[in-house]
């Protein structure tokens, strides 16, 4: 592991102020990621991993503690963190390109330039034929695609992904999943990855960090020392049965006593 | 096709209990392709002429109550003859698109800006809402009294009638902007005007332009209504003075009249609606 961390979550806590009950998401969660690090999130629904995703993002402001990029102290959203939506966001009235043009319109590119670099990005998530369609004309695997193309396409620092693969059927999902550690190899780049998928946690990182239920806090860090590159015959492998059992018993007894059951828990 | 072995000897055709396809055009959601769909608008609207001959023509109902077809038809004919029906038209459709462009401009930003912060809403929305209920009609003497009763006073009567109800049709359109396009923006480094520019205001435009069309719909209401209560001249005028002189048909054909303009500016929205959000279709 990287022995400066890219990214530090210190004493993070977050309160909702409700009418009349408080809603604690967050309490007193501490973690690291080191650079160029590939780093999964996974616990169980509303244990805050998309509030703790948002304040790394920049924008929730936490209750208590930090969040430090690079030795300095995270004010506000930036082109330094790039973020993944788990909802569809390419905007509707805009090609593919376009979409991953938008987000390069802060650099110092010309229009071919920009041009340029979409076509690039595009076909890195193998979508340069679609670059003239518009999202209603894309599957839900291709528009998360073209919004990974789009994260990628200003070179931030830290990727951050929100569940990208939610709403996929687990044969897309599965696909997904080796394009992503793919483009993470290629790339080189560091990445915070929310899942409640168990195997895609395993999979895709170098560490899964295994969350507790509402109010969230880190319960658990599992280090992933799988060799890479990645390919999905290792699913099959014991290795990675080994890692797959450890995270899943981790998460399983928080989901017993949240009552709810993660993905992935059932086979 | 019956596909028995060959040798079996011939069977009777099995019981054909297969249900029988509903049309595409019966189903829920189903499709329907243009010639069918303007041919049954058509036929209603042809249907009801039939309807209305057929009253006339049989006198059930006194010609002073209700003209037959053809004498309305006459009558409008002769009111384009005379250039009187072009002057009336052209007099209204001028009030009513100034009534309503005064309206739309000063209720797109408004709309955007309480739509996009509370603060704005807090100020405004609660004194828009109180003034939406206040009805129209009482607002016409007051009109009168203002302005008297030429143009100003029409653009009065329309402004107040539809930009109160725009300025909220707006902000609903623009608070269904998703927080996740206005959050993306952030995460690019934009500053709040650029997400207001280039996130806010394209993703709510077809919606937005969606209101215009119903809104124009209200604009021409008002308009003839002003025209009824005091006028010199429009399509409301005419239809006053027709009915001192018992001109029904008059009456009638210049109420068809109304209603043929207000479908032509309806098709004209759609249809450049259709050409500005063509990617909003498939949706
Ligand atoms: N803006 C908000 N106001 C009040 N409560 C909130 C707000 N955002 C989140 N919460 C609460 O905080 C908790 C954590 O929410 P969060 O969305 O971070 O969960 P999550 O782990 O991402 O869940 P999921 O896996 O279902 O996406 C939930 O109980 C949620 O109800
Ligand atoms: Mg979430």
């Amino acid at each position: 592991m990287a022995s400066t961390p890219k990214v530090e979550v210190r004493s993070l806590s977050k309160v909702f102020e409700g009418g009349d009950h408080d809603v604690t998401a967050l309490s007193d969660v501490d973690m690291t990621l080191g650079d160029n690090e590939f780093v999964s999130l996974i616990g169980t629904s509303g244990c805050g991993k998309s509030t703790l995703l948002s304040i790394v993002a920049g924008l929730q402001e936490p209750s208590e503690g930090e969040v430090v990029l690079d030795g300095e102290e995270v004010v506000g959203p930036g082109r330094d963190r790039g973020l993944v939506f788990q909802s569809y966001t390419l905007f509707p009235w805009q090609t593919a390109r376009a979409n991953v043009e938008f987000a390069l319109r802060g650099e110092k590119l010309s229009k071919g330039e920009r041009t340029k670099l979409a076509r690039e990005h595009l076909a890195l998530v193998g979508l340069e034929q679609f670059e003239d369609s518009y999202p209603h004309q894309l599957s839900g695997g291709m528009k998360q695609r073209v919004a990974i193309a789009r994260a990628l396409s200003y070179r931030p620092q830290v990727l951050l992904m929100d569940e990208p693969f939610g709403a996929l059927d687990a044969l897309t999902r599965g696909m997904m999943q080796e394009l992503l550690t793919r483009v993470w190899e290629e790339h080189k780049i560091t990445v915070l990855f929310v899942t409640h998928d168990v195997e895609e946690a395993v999979f895709v990182s170098d560490r899964v960090v295994v969350m507790t239920n509402r109010p969230g806090k880190i319960k658990e860090e599992i280090p992933i020392d799988l060799p890479r590159p990645r390919a999905h015959e290792m699913l099959s492998s014991p290795e990675f049965g080994e890692l797959y059992g450890r995270v899943l018993e981790s998460i399983r007894s928080e989901a017993m006593a949240a009552d709810t059951v993660p993905a992935g828990a059932s086979r | 096709m019956e596909r028995g072995p060959a040798t079996a000897a011939p069977r009777s055709p099995a019981p054909r209990k297969r249900r029988r396809k509903r049309h595409e055009m019966l189903r829920i959601g189903g499709g329907i392709s243009t010639p069918w769909f303007i041919g049954i608008a058509v036929a209603v609207f042809a249907l009801l002429l039939g309807v209305w001959w057929l009253i006339t023509a049989t006198e059930m109902v006194e010609p002073l109550f209700l003209p037959s077809p053809s004498e309305v038809f006459e009558s409008l004919r002769h009111q384009i003859q005379n250039g009187q029906l072009w002057d009336d038209a052209r007099v209204s459709v001028y009030r009513v698109l100034i009534g309503f462009a005064l309206a739309t401009v000063m209720a797109i930003p408004i709309g955007v800006l309480i739509g996009t912060y509370r603060v704005w809403e807090a100020a405004v929305e609660p004194l828009v809402d109180f003034i939406r209920y206040m009805p129209v009609v009482a607002f016409v003497p007051l009109t009168i009294l203002w302005s008297g009763t030429g143009d100003t006073q029409k653009f009065l009567i329309i402004w107040i009638g539809t930009f109160f109800q725009q300025v909220l049709l707006i902000m609903d359109n623009v608070k269904r902007v998703p927080m996740d396009y206005v959050n993306l923006g952030y995460t690019l480094g934009l500053k709040d005007r650029s997400i207001l520019a280039r996130i806010i205001i394209p993703s709510s435009a077809p919606g937005i332009w969606d209101s215009m069309r119903i809104s124009l719909g209200w604009a021409w209401t008002w308009l003839v209504l002003a025209e009824l209560v005091a006028a010199t001249s429009g399509l409301g005028y005419r239809i006053n003075t027709a009915q001192r002189y018992f001109e029904t048909d008059l009456i009638i054909g210049y109420i068809l009249v109304l209603g043929c303009l207000g479908l032509i500016f309806d098709q004209v929205m759609k249809f450049l609606s259709r050409r500005m959000f063509k990617y909003e279709e498939a949706r």
